[in-house]
């Protein structure tokens, strides 16, 4: 598949920033919070992941459609007020059909709202490009949010609880490795994961101050 | 939580239930400032400040909107209060305390997007449905350990940053987290406490 036949040149450059040079959280770490806290299981990474990805579509439509009606005084507070309500939307929607879900993630679905990577691109991307390549950078963003979240749930909930979406892979005799359902355990999980995708993608440390 | 005491709600919050090691909230500059004490401190004494005020208005926003049942719009309310809030403590601090103002008013501005702060709101009305005197204990004793877990990674991270061994992927965000990592496990030790 070639992407530059399928999104235009612009759109192709967007996504390859989006997934891999300039990924939300691995380069940026941005949006982090919530992938430590909702990632103990894949089950509530995927729904989180949906989430952040309606939420991040909607804004990416709304902000990008309003860029020239908006006064640049209060972009901030019209970016709040977009993601507040689109995280409504999200919270009423799992209450009404996974109410499971819902609960298990408690209070992180309207902490979406202060997901900073939403604020990022709003202020990085959507303020300043026509809605197609918004909804495009929106998209790649999302898929680049879902597939780190899957990897460090994947590895939390194996070792952790030694399933996959409740499904057992592990032998009979394995011993649960705990501390990784703990809260201890998303930050080793995720600096290691940190570790690896910097020295692969040869992102430079920042300089200290 | 109706008669649990006000001690036992400040040590829930301070230690073992602590928002940045148990909650893992409010990353974002958690990673961003710890690499200098000195703004960890900064930064944390915002965080304090604000909350404590936020909460207390998000509290009374909260039963406004209970009584007139509109618990819809809670969360664009709550977003709204905090950065009204924050927008007007910039203002004050610029006219009345210039001081203050250069020492950590550049924090500010990014506390909105702190997930700590809309936590906190969130937790004393919606989650935790608290009376006015627990909330505020809540607060303070929330973003006191917020502080607290902030300033000691940092101190760890400068001591670390001196020696200056640390392999090249893992410098910055990644031994962050991992020295994140073992305080919190540090601080699973006091969940027999209360």
């Amino acid at each position: 598949m070639n992407l530059k036949t399928l999104f235009g040149k612009k759109g192709a450059k967007t996504i390859k920033n989006a997934i891999w040079r300039e990924h939300p959280i691995t380069s940026a770490t941005l949006g982090v919070c919530s992938a430590l806290a909702i990632s103990n299981k894949v089950e509530n990474a995927l729904a989180m992941s949906a989430g952040v990805i309606f939420v991040l579509l909607l804004t990416a439509v709304i902000i990008s459609t309003l860029r020239m009606l908006i006064p640049s005084r209060v972009r901030i507070i019209i970016y709040m007020i977009t993601i507040a309500a689109g995280v409504t939307i999200v919270d009423l929607a799992l209450l009404a059909f996974f109410p499971t879900i819902s609960e298990a993630m408690g209070p992180y679905v309207p902490l979406i709202i202060t997901n900073c990577m939403i604020m990022g691109r709003a202020e990085a991307f959507f303020i300043q490009n026509p809605p197609k390549l918004s909804l495009i950078d929106a998209l790649a963003n999302g898929f680049a949010y879902m597939y780190t979240l899957m990897a460090i749930a994947i590895v939390r909930e194996v070792f952790a609880f030694g399933t996959i979406l409740g499904i057992r892979v592990t032998p009979a005799n394995w011993v649960d490795w705990v501390v990784l359902a703990a809260p201890a355990g998303a930050f080793f999980v995720l600096g290691i994961f940190l570790w690896i995708v910097r020295t692969w993608a040869g992102v430079e440390p920042p300089t200290s101050s | 939580m109706g008669e649990t005491s006000l001690l036992s709600i400040f040590f829930t919050a301070l230690l073992i239930q602590n928002v940045a090691l148990f909650y893992l909230l409010g990353m974002c500059p958690f990673v961003a400032l710890s690499r200098s004490l000195k703004t960890a401190f900064g930064m944390g004494a915002a965080v304090i400040f604000v909350v404590t005020l936020t909460s207390s208005a998000n509290w009374v926003m909260y039963q406004l909107l209970e009584k007139t049942g509109s618990q819809i719009i809670q969360y664009i309310v709550f977003i709204i209060v905090i950065a009204a809030c924050v927008q007007l403590v910039e203002m004050i601090m610029e006219r009345f305390f210039p001081a203050l103002q250069s020492s950590f008013g550049i924090f500010l501005p990014l506390i909105t997007v702190n997930c700590t702060v809309l936590f906190i709101s969130l937790k004393v009305t919606v989650v935790d449905n608290l009376s006015y005197i627990q909330s505020v204990v809540y607060s303070v004793s929330a973003a006191i350990g917020f502080w607290l877990a902030m300033i000691l990674v940092a101190a760890i991270y400068e001591k670390l940053d001196l020696i200056g061994n640390i392999p090249k992927g893992l410098q910055g965000p990644g031994i962050i987290m991992i020295i994140t990592g073992i305080m919190a496990l540090a601080f699973m030790g006091f969940s027999g406490m209360v």
